[in-house]
């Protein structure tokens, strides 16, 4: 069948399984939301209030569903405002197919209106990215882009298509959806070895990441660690993959870590490294890092064997299937004294935990607010979050109860990340959905609320507000002798006022009563709701490796360093 | 430190060397010389890169060019790889060192291709360390001015890098 290539654009979206994008419309991709408007009964577009909010969205919807996020964006400053979320979702391994108009053929390297070379600027952040200059290769470039974003290790795909492409017709013939390319499979020697490490191990810890996350392997490796008496960490990325409720799963490790996770860490003698990278958040000192553990490390990225850290074993293949060979083979076994050792490790927490909340007398202190949150979401809920110290007692505090239920920017660290991906989320999952955010964060993105307020999106803004930048505050406290430079917002917005000015709903909360009635209101609001959640500006997340230090500096008390 | 020699196949499109020189300034690796050009497919380009550094260092130049998607394989070649540079340098042309420079040539095999009263332009080809010693004899002469390649490397016997 003939058709112009925004049509084609749109129909292969349609076959490669899409049914939401988002995006922001303009003069080079006029043609594409044509062919929008044309299929509407078949696609939905989630117009968004600024592109970044697009990219974060796709983001976001790709994070909760597993699915391939997509957004589209005009030439030059539409294309350009999509390159931080395309950065955060390349860091985080997110498959994502950003689409973007630019000037026609002709006037291309002619410094045109809205011209900008974004297949040079996003060449460092994406997996891989396509100028079209053809109308008959538009299509099986963007199958092509579908495979590349969610095949091995996934991630971000841009593809720049000039205007005159848009327009010229080509035959369009719909195909299958694009498989995920296979994997190698690991050896049965590299298995065996595997095996013999693990069987060897007097004190296993079993390491999960983003990819592990991502592949839905966390029932898989608790019934693992229940089978060889091992326990189980993850990373940033691998929140939300086990039940904080598992009593094999120690939570996060690294510089924000859970005391008993990164010590149990420290204390094994044998990491299995699923899908992890090694970030430098996660090791802190690399020198110091693990010194008395072998490390198995098993991904489909080549390239994360040896990067960061020296393994011992190595296994570049198909996690999914190598961890389940591995699994299936490995004899049951009991390690008494393993356990034992663990088990005192989560005491000593429980015990650093509760003498730091006996301590902290503040009306409404950040753990507080995670228990009246868990207490009250209901199943399924996605919690996303924004960047700084509200998104650490997010990954400390927050509690999951299923896998993809935790968006946001881990490698990137992008602030301004959570709204829209939370729009994004709950597009995506049909959730109820969260957003955990601080008035810095909130603050960059936050006419995103306008978005959530045109489709009635039922996300609920949990606004941590210190009136400071406190992640960046605490680091001046620890290390910068109190000198709070450029971290006090001191600004007078009412965000009860502001939600109401987007036509949300704003509630304010001083008081753990307060959270808790608002919160109440909020999840029955069947639309968007901001609460204002005034907390101190001195609280600190802990514990805490110091930059560059390792565990064996960990901070685990205010008093020891304020 | 080593001197490293990587043989990356490409395919033959458009902004593909700036892939792989993007990643190179990304990563933070740095490229002593290299080499693109034809080979003997059009659908192909090969790209020789040389590199000082550790084994650890170049595992990973090797392993993150085999991320991107245009290349289709990358080789570190091996110590008794055939390797070439070919350089132009210019010496000054004078009566009192002419005879010396012409038998550097003989001697290094190399070719004299432009000559004037004031100056030669000799052409050469060699592994690199025979650029660089001639280099150094012809210094005392005078340089005026040089152009040297980066490597260009294949295997000896029947052994290709795609058949590999």
């Amino acid at each position: 069948m003939k058709m112009t290539g925004a049509e084609i654009i749109v129909n292969t979206l349609i076959e490669q399984g899409v049914t939401d994008v988002f995006g922001y419309p303009g003069g080079q991709v006029l043609n594409i939301y044509d062919a929008l408007y044309k299929y509407q009964d078949k696609i939905n577009h989630v117009l968004t209030a600024h592109e970044q909010g697009a990219s974060h969205a796709a983001d976001g919807y790709s994070r909760a569903t597993g699915k391939v996020g997509v957004c589209i964006a005009t030439s030059g400053p539409g294309a350009t405002n999509l390159v931080t979320g395309i950065a955060t979702a390349m860091l985080d391994s997110v498959p994502m197919v950003a689409i973007t108009g630019n000037v026609p053929c002709s006037l291309i390297g002619k410094d045109s209106f809205q011209e900008v070379d974004i297949t040079g600027i996003t060449m460092p952040i994406t997996k891989h990215n396509y100028f079209v200059s053809s109308v008959d290769d538009l299509a099986d470039t963007i199958r092509e882009a579908f495979s590349i974003a969610k095949s091995g290790r996934p991630g971000p795909v841009l593809i720049d298509v000039p205007k005159d492409v848009q327009i010229a017709t080509a035959e369009y013939v719909p195909q299958a959806v694009v498989e995920k390319a296979p994997l190698p499979k690991a050896s049965d020697e590299e298995i065996a070895e595997a095996i013999r490490m693990i069987s060897e191990a007097k004190r296993p810890y079993l390491y999960i990441g983003g990819g592990a996350a991502g592949l839905g392997m966390g029932a898989d490796v608790v019934a693992f660690a229940e089978k060889i008496d091992a326990y189980i960490g993850c990373t940033f990325m691998g929140l939300s993959a086990i039940s904080d409720k598992c009593p094999r799963f120690l939570g996060m490790q690294g510089m924000h870590g859970h005391y008993a996770s990164s010590m149990a860490q420290k204390e094994a003698d044998l990491i299995v490294a699923l899908g992890v990278r090694f970030s430098d958040r996660a090791t802190g000192n690399v020198q110091k890092y693990a010194r008395g553990a072998k490390i198995l490390q098993i991904d489909p990225d080549y390239a994360e064997i040896n990067k960061n850290v020296q393994v011992d074993f190595g296994i570049c293949a198909d996690l999914g299937d190598t961890f389940a060979r591995i699994a299936s083979a490995c004899e049951a076994t009991t390690r008494p004294a393993w356990c034992e050792q663990v088990e005192a490790l989560k005491e000593k927490e429980k015990q650093i935990d509760a003498e730091a909340e006996r301590r902290n007398k503040a009306p409404l202190p950040p753990h507080a607010v995670f228990d009246i949150i868990n207490e009250k979401k209901p199943a399924g809920t996605v919690i996303a979050t924004d960047v700084g110290q509200h998104q650490m007692w997010t990954a400390q505090y927050a509690s999951f109860d299923r896998p993809r239920r935790f968006v946001s920017s881990g490698g990137l660290g992008t602030m301004g990340f959570g709204l829209g991906a939370a729009i994004g989320a709950q597009v995506g999952s049909n959730s109820p959905t969260v957003l955990i955010t601080g008035d810095g964060s909130f603050g960059m993105n936050l006419h995103e609320l306008a978005t959530a307020v045109s489709y009635n999106i039922p996300v609920v803004v949990v606004l941590m507000n210190n009136g400071v930048l406190g992640m960046v505050r605490q680091w001046q406290t620890l290390f910068f002798g109190r000198r709070y430079s450029n971290t006090v917002l001191a600004r007078k917005t009412d965000f009860v006022k502001l939600a109401e000015a987007f036509g949300a709903i704003g509630l304010r909360a001083t008081t753990r009563e307060e959270f808790a009635s608002a919160f109440d209101t909020a999840l029955v609001a069947n639309g968007p709701v901001v609460i204002d959640t005034l907390i101190d500006q001195d609280e600190f997340v802990l514990p805490m490796l110091p930059p560059g230090g390792s565990i064996d500096d960990i901070i685990t008390a205010k008093e020891e360093q304020a | 430190m080593n001197t490293f020699h990587i043989a990356v196949y490409v395919e033959n499109k458009y902004g593909v060397l700036t892939r792989v020189t993007s990643m190179f300034t990304r990563r933070g690796f740095n490229i002593d010389a290299l080499t693109v050009g034809e080979t003997e497919s059009p659908a192909y380009s090969r790209i020789t890169i040389t590199l000082t550094g550790d084994a650890h260092l170049c595992e990973q130049v090797v392993s993150q060019l085999h991320k991107l998607h245009n290349v289709k394989k990358v080789e570190m070649m091996e110590s008794e790889t055939i390797k070439r540079v070919l350089m132009l340098i210019k010496v000054r042309n004078a009566a009192d060192t002419r005879a010396d420079i012409l038998s550097a040539v003989e001697v290094y095999r190399a070719k004299v291709i432009d000559y004037t009263a004031d100056a030669m332009c000799i052409e050469i080809t060699g592994e690199p360390t025979k650029i660089d010693a001639f280099i150094k004899l012809m210094m005392p002469f005078g340089v005026l001015e040089m152009c040297r390649t980066g490597v260009v490397a294949l295997d000896r016997g029947e052994k290709t890098l795609l058949g590999h």
